[in-house]
């Protein structure tokens, strides 16, 4: 295995990317850190900079205005990292799909490696989803998306405006 | 010459280096002014709710906010109710109490740990965020889920607490109390914690009436107000607790009056408990139709009052429907209670009135006031706090809170 | 009734400016008022009644923008809310920004979602919305199509 692939399978620098989540994902997330769950004993940690993280954890719709800011925010991450979408808000839009204020959904524009879906998921779902993601990096069968170069980012993430007008 | 420098107090979960919620304008080490900006969350509920089915837009309203995930369905319901004058069995007003007490006590847990883990105390965070689990337990016996319970439906409640589950939820409430009482000792006598919270970011009674403050932020401030005391509704009017408020609205007050709200909501659900074990009857009135007309519903949400109105003309639909959150006139008032604060005193006075979580996503921020440069973010700022309880620590050789080996 | 008292009261306050009341309940009480009789209202809910301002609700309906003025009467436990017709052509309002802080921000957002024009607000600009938000754009407003 590649080494530096090799070093997002042990002790994760999670960075934790929320864009208009209701947050409960986001307490679900803190949760696992807290003694119930204690995702520290493994070695996992929150970081509070993307530029020190292995794997990225998000959650919300992501609307217009936290749509934009992201994209800019992940082109920061050092490569390679993983994301993983915690909840069914970044993997379908859940109910605010519809919403005037909301572009197109976070798959768009980030290249996301798994999906945790749930409202919110238990924290013993989302660990699940981080030891999966683990194992698959080190089968090989998991590939991060960061390195693959498939061009499906669109550049302008805002034409979406055009149709309000 | 005093430097004029302006904080970014980035968020916890940060979208990193953006145009962050509270923008602080700082002379020396004096907040001077603050920017609030939103935005960054806003989803067009409100419209979204005009395409839902009276039923689906209690779904929807749930997750405005995942702390107060039953305050909102609860105000909607009613609201919903109102409109249609629609009944609703006794059985089920006990219930919405019950479960809307459970949800106070988990979000002023969750809230405390969060506040210690700003002012440098991380053990507060752990220990809170450990007996928050329990309630969490005991609402996905009662609900099927630890957080959007899904209970609310308009006329009742979507499903019974059992008569078999009711010991469960008695004996977590019984486990709660000496925890609670630990906090409580540990928090409230601490010198430490005093030195940090006595007298900083105060809201004057006058200020919390002027922005229309809500629940412990305005109970703080000796602003008597409560939606279960004064508008009652659920069960409230059939329950017996006490209101608890304070007088000089500085976080120490904010902080008393949660931890204390927390021993009236056990009190509360034990009564309801004593109720359901002996009121039977449905749990649902079963309204087939809302007829037009418009309602509000108002309830006690843990950050205070939220406010639904719904409009109907008679079909299946709102064609209205204005959602009002505590934190909507909470938030505004920190611009009265960081102003002359030290920077290391302002990630605590910003999160002191609870800002539903989803609105301290992206706390404050910082920039130079002369040309606008970035200067401290959110983590920065966290870190300023926990220097100055290390700074206090090492100057009165006090070390903070005990809490026992529990 | 038993709370009739306060629609006396209020009604003879507002004297002609009231236009309509209906008293739902002992728990609801709306009132139908003259747009330019606004601010004597807000003052009268808040000095004479010491309401509390709760929110404020726009509406789109056919016969033209709709503004409601929900004030709680915590020891009455009643909500008063004052209803205003406005012209869809031009809604426009005076702002009650400077004698009641607690209304500063939902006129600003029934400015950005419907178009409602608060003249004197001291610090009119978009709240929820993205600044390059397009011009005249109002969410709120009926015809208004929800992006998909």
């Amino acid at each position: 295995m590649n080494g530096t692939i090799n070093a997002l399978t042990r002790s994760l620098n999670v960075f934790h990317l929320a864009g208009s989540a209701c947050n409960n994902c986001d307490i679900e997330i803190l949760d696992a850190l807290t003694p119930a769950y204690d995702l520290e004993r493994f070695g996992i940690t929150l970081v509070g900079s993307i530029r020190h993280a292995d794997l990225l954890l998000v959650s919300g719709i992501f609307n217009r205005k936290a749509a934009i800011r992201a994209k800019e925010v992940l082109a920061q991450a050092p490569k390679p990292f993983l994301v993983v979408a915690i909840g069914g808000c970044p993997c379908t839009g859940l109910m605010f799909r519809d919403s005037y204020n909301w572009l197109r959904p976070p798959s768009d524009y980030m290249r996301i490696d798994a999906y945790v879906p749930g409202c919110p998921p238990k924290p013993e779902a989302i660990i699940s989803a981080v030891v999966k993601v683990i194992e698959g990096l080190r089968s090989g069968a998991l590939i991060p998306r960061c390195l693959q170069n498939d061009g499906t980012i669109p550049e302008d993430l805002a034409p979406g405006m055009a149709d309000n007008a | 010459m005093s430097k004029r420098t302006i904080i970014p107090i980035g968020p916890y979960h940060a979208l990193q280096e953006e145009p962050e919620f509270f923008k602080l304008h700082v002379e020396d080490e004096t907040v001077v002014h603050l920017d609030i900006e939103l935005g960054y969350n806003h989803r067009g509920i409100e419209k979204l709710s005009e395409s839902k089915t009276f039923e689906e837009t209690i779904f929807l309203v749930e997750r405005i906010c995942g702390i107060c995930s039953t305050s909102h369905p609860i105000a909607c319901v009613q609201a919903v109710e109102d409109a249609g004058c629609i009944n609703v069995p006794e059985r089920a007003l006990f219930i919405r109490s019950a479960v809307g007490e459970l949800e106070r006590i988990h979000s002023h847990l969750l809230w405390l740990g969060l506040a210690g883990h700003f002012i440098g105390f991380n053990t507060i965070w752990m220990w809170a965020w450990r007996f928050r689990e329990d309630v969490l337990n005991i609402l996905e016996l009662i609900s099927g889920n630890r957080n959007h319970y899904g209970m609310m439906k308009p006329g009742g409640v979507r499903r019974d607490i059992n008569r078999t589950d009711i010991p469960a939820v008695r004996k977590l409430l019984d486990g709660l109390q000496d925890p609670i009482k630990m906090f409580r000792d540990a928090v409230i006598q601490d010198p430490l914690i005093h030195a940090r919270t006595k007298d900083v970011g105060i809201l004057t009674r006058e200020m919390a009436i002027a922005y229309g403050a809500l629940g412990p932020t305005a109970r703080a401030s000796g602003y008597d107000i409560d939606v279960r005391r004064d508008h009652p509704h659920a069960a409230y009017a059939m329950l017996d607790f006490d209101v608890v408020t304070c007088e000089n609205g500085d976080v120490f007050d904010k902080v008393v009056v949660r931890i204390l709200e927390m021993f009236e909501s056990i009190r509360i659900i034990q009564q309801c408990l004593d109720q359901l074990e002996k009121v039977g009857g449905p749990i649902d009135s079963n309204p087939k139709f809302v007829p037009a007309g418009e309602g509000i519903g108002h309830y006690e949400a843990p950050r205070g009052e939220v406010f639904h109105y719904i409009r109907s003309d008679g079909s299946n639909r709102p064609i209205r429907h204005k959602v009002r959150a505590p934190s909507f006139m909470n938030v505004p008032t920190n611009r009265e209670t960081v102003l002359g604060a030290t920077v290391a005193d302002a990630t605590i006075i910003l999160a002191a009135v609870d800002p539903c979580y989803c609105c301290t996503e992206r706390m404050a921020v910082a920039v130079d006031s002369h040309c606008g440069e970035r200067l401290l973010d959110s983590r920065d700022l966290i870190r300023l706090s926990c220097e100055k309880t290390d700074r206090l620590m090492a100057q009165t050789g006090l070390c903070g809170p005990s809490l026992p080996n529990y | 009734m038993g709370k009739d008292h306060i629609s006396k009261a209020v009604r003879k306050q507002l004297g002609k400016s009231v236009q309509g009341f209906w008293q739902k309940s002992d728990q609801r009480i709306y009132l139908d008022i003259e747009a330019r009789a606004l601010e004597q209202a807000s003052h009268v809910m808040l000095d004479e009644f010491g309401a509390r301002f709760q929110i404020a609700t726009g509406v789109d309906t056919s016969a033209g923008i709709e503004v409601m003025y929900h004030w709680a009467l915590d020891e009455e436990g009643c909500v008063v809310t004052l209803r205003i017709l406005l012209d869809k052509t031009s809604p426009k309002l005076d702002s009650i920004a400077l004698i009641c802080p607690a209304a500063e921000w939902i006129e600003r957002e029934m400015w950005e979602l419907l178009g409602i024009h608060f003249d004197g607000h001291p610090d009119m600009r978009h709240l929820l919305l993205a600044d390059d938000w397009p011009e005249g754009n109002y969410p709120m407003r009926r015809n208004h199509e929800a992006t998909s």
